[in-house]
């Protein structure tokens, strides 16, 4: 409320050392034993690349949306944490390294890249026009063009903004944003239903791109999050960064837990309910062979546990509780997604019921070190804060 | 007799009485309020409030009424008047999840509104010192108020009304009340209160009832009710018998069906119709899955006439007597396809084959229970 101009002190600091610390050797275990799982049995590991894929979409593609987010509504509180989820977006940049090779074992993966099955098949040969092997890697290419085209622009005018200060080119943000809303959605549509849904290419469901998008929105902001109490307790950020902003994230995290929660039970309910043999057969082999305890596993994991966890004002503002929340969504949106990708495994390779081991560490090793060190290559050397900003003064003075 | 409620004063904007809240929590008073024509972010903390508990029974109470309305549904589903709708299970919870939640978000919601009433408000009554003064006037439009009760501890008018000038109020007053107007006890049955009721109870009676009755009959809320075409059951000005459905024209037969040409005629049956198939494993299992599905209920699971029924209906009598035994397959075949006397017919439901498979299975029961010496071998 106080509008008095306050003198901002912010000074560049060096990023926490974990980021190395961490990111590096779990990005080496990573890539070796992601190489050797490759060698070994190509088929579960391409699947796993998939799950891998999906998480660092999630929390890359998030970030940049999150940004977006906070342009068009001309939000306020975010405005400090506006840098750490640009520098987030970064992580986008990392797609490609987890899609080529899931594009060079299209064949092991996607039933509708076999010919022979295609033209004996007149569904999957009259969705081909859609899903072929050209248009499929074109879809991919373009969505990455233009997240990272978006992601540009914002980082350019962001740290101009540090030194000019300029009202304009908030407004010139909003402005983009608007565009970028329509290609987000459409892009996060494609990935979900490209690389998840067309795992079972007789299989559609009109929600899907929302489903994947309620656990993206909450994945990104938990790394957000835990970027930004990490980065706090180092002494990167400003020290009015207080619980009153905590609260907003925290919030969201939870709404966004509810609506993922809202989402996939629409799905289910009115397949369910409808009960036809062309929809329900994808809930099937999730309900058998052990995959039975893992779907309701899910809801516990995924939205129960992060919702009690959540409830509480108090929890939503203490930074203990977010880390641990945080950490928590994450690992269920991992879960998610092993949950989605894995059945077709199954069915691709003739297994039954869920298999874990060391190929699935690996790729999850392989994310989380991917996260660690392009955020540590975007972040590094630059300011955590957008001094610039000509709302960052109100932020600071942010009140639940 | 008018009394000193507390003391009330004005400030002109958000910053002041933000700043006028803190000062007085870190005084010391306890009971004491600030009034805002809207809500502004950060004054819990500068009042130093603890959090609210509200939300504990906001919880509370939506987890109740929607246990409560599980409950309901399974009674109804499956207590009062258990039926399978559209192939569901009895229990069909994915179909409850929608109301459970729209209970819990309902009742968490109106509920806790209604507590906050009865609790904090006293409902029904409804007087406070506040009401009706130029203060209560002032918040409720643009400026900010906080006024400090007699009631608190630390209470001394002088310098209460110094303390406060010396924040900043533009305005001081006094606010009394009148004991006598404060403590009247308004009862549940207050006249005027039960009157009210009655009149929004009546006015909604009325309303819903002319909305169901009169509105959705008109013009366009009836335009998927009044259809150019007939519809079943409707009157027909058209046929001299008034009913629009017609019969089929006589000789008629359905698809699949052949017509049966012994009907009335038992004798006709059992000399004319001959069974067409062979009492094979296959055949003689059909008939007895149709034999228990159809015929069991009354004549018994192995045809002794100990029916199910338990005399609530003519029982069944044994398929195993001399009669029935003499009888030729097409004459237990006419039975089942056309009753006998109370005993229904059975054409409508029955396939033909399976009508014959069931014949095999009545013979097959016949000679188990009455086994020959080579049947033994
Ligand atoms: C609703 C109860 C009911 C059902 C179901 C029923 N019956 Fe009957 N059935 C009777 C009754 C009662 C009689 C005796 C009718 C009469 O008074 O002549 C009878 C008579 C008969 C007779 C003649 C017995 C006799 O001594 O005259 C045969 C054979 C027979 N039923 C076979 C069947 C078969 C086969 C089925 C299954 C398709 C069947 N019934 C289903 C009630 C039933």
């Amino acid at each position: 409320m106080s509008n008095h101009e306050k003198k901002i002190e912010y000074t560049k600091k060096e990023l926490p050392k974990g980021f190395l610390k961490y990111g590096l050797p779990l990005l080496l275990i990573g890539i070796i034993s992601v190489v050797l799982a490759y060698q070994f049995d190509p088929m579960r590991a391409s699947f796993n690349n998939i799950i891998a894929l999906l998480v660092v979409v999630s929390v890359g593609m998030g970030a940049i949306f999150l940004v977006a987010l906070e342009h068009i509504a001309g939000a306020v509180w975010s405005v400090p944490f506006r840098r750490i989820a640009e520098h987030q977006g970064f992580i986008f940049l990392a797609t490609p390294l987890l899609a080529i090779p899931i594009i060079f074992n299209m064949h092991d993966i996607f039933e509708w890249t076999h010919n022979s099955v295609v033209l004996n098949d007149p569904i999957l040969y009259q969705k081909s026009p859609y899903l072929n092997t050209e248009f499929f890697i074109a879809r991919s290419v373009g969505v990455f063009v233009l997240m990272t085209f978006f992601l540009f622009v914002y980082l350019r005018n962001s740290t101009k903004q540090d030194t000019t200060h300029s009202q304009k080119t908030t407004k010139i943000n909003a402005l983009i944003s608007a565009p970028f809303m329509v290609f987000f959605a459409i892009g996060i549509t494609l990935i979900a239903i490209d690389y998840a849904m067309s795992l079972e290419p007789h299989w559609f469901s009109t929600i899907f791109g929302v489903y994947y998008f309620a656990g993206t929105f909450a994945t990104a902001m938990a790394v957000l999050t835990l970027i930004t109490l990490s980065l706090k307790s180092n002494g990167n950020l400003l020290k009015e960064i207080n619980r009153n902003h905590y609260y907003s994230m925290g919030g969201l995290m939870f709404a966004f837990t509810a609506f993922w929660m809202y989402m996939a039970f629409s799905q289910y309910m009115l397949i369910w309910y409808a009960n036809i043999p062309e929809e329900t057969f994808w809930f099937l082999p999730r309900m058998e062979n052990g995959w039975e305890y893992l779907s309701i596993a899910l809801i516990l994991i995924k939205f129960i546990i992060p919702f009690g966890l959540l409830l509480n004002r108090n929890s939503k503002m203490n930074p203990s509780r977010l880390k641990l929340a945080s950490f928590w969504i994450i690992g269920a949106h991992i879960y998610d997604m092993y949950w989605l990708v894995m059945p077709s495994y199954n069915r691709m390779s003739g297994t039954e019921g869920p298999v874990f081991g060391w190929i699935e560490l690996s790729f999850i090793a392989l994310s989380a070190g991917i996260i660690l060190v392009f955020y540590y290559l975007a972040a590094r050397n630059k300011n955590h804060i957008p001094i610039g900003d000509p709302k960052l003064n109100r932020a600071l003075d942010f009140h639940i | 007799m008018s009394k000193l409620y507390s003391v009330a004063a004005l400030f002109n904007t958000p910053d002041d009485i933000m700043h006028a809240a803190a000062k007085v929590a870190d005084a010391g008073y306890e009971k004491y309020d600030v009034n805002t024509p809207y809500p502004v972010h950060g004054m819990d903390g500068a009042m130093k409030l603890k959090s609210s508990k509200m939300g504990y029974y906001t919880i509370a109470i939506g987890l109740t009424c929607m246990s409560l309305m599980l409950f309901f549904m399974y009674w109804v589903y499956n207590i009062d008047y258990p039926q399978v709708i559209g192939g569901k299970p009895l229990f069909p919870l994915p179909a409850f999840v929608p109301i459970m939640f729209e209970i819990t978000v309902l009742t968490g919601a109106v509920l806790t509104v209604a507590v906050m009433l009865i609790f904090y408000f006293k409902f029904p009554n409804n007087a406070h010192p506040l009401h009706d003064s130029g203060y209560m006037k002032a918040v409720s439009s643009d400026k900010f108020g906080i006024n400090i009760e007699a009631e608190d501890s630390n209470f001394d008018l002088d310098k209460v009304k110094a303390f406060l000038s010396s924040l900043g109020a533009y305005k001081v007053d006094e606010i009394y009340f009148d004991e006598e107007e404060a403590n009247t006890k308004h009862k549940i049955l207050d006249t005027k209160f039960v009157f009210g009721m009655f009149l929004i109870a009546g006015f909604t009676s009325l309303s819903v009832y002319l909305h169901m009755n009169k509105v959705l009959y008109m013009p366009p809320f009836d335009w998927m009710l009044v259809q150019h075409k007939v519809t079943s059951q409707d009157k027909s000005d058209f046929f001299n018998n008034g009913i629009s459905s017609r019969e089929p024209v006589k000789g008629t037969v359905a698809r699949g069906f052949m017509p049966y040409l012994f009907t009335d005629d038992p004798e006709g049956a059992a000399e004319n119709l001959v069974n067409p198939y062979v009492a094979d494993e296959e055949n003689i299992a059909l008939g007895k899955r149709k034999y228990l599905t159809y015929c069991s209920p009354c004549h018994g699971d192995l045809g002794k006439g100990d029916s199910r029924l338990k005399g609530q209906f003519p029982n069944g009598p044994t398929v195993h007597s001399d009669k029935v035994k003499s009888w030729t397959d097409g004459h237990i075949y006419h039975v089942i396809s056309e009753g006998q006397n109370v005993m229904p017919g059975y054409k409508k439901t029955v396939t033909r084959k399976e009508r014959w498979a069931i014949v095999n299975y009545v013979r097959t029961l016949q000679r188990a229970l009455d086994a020959k010496e080579e049947d033994m071998q």
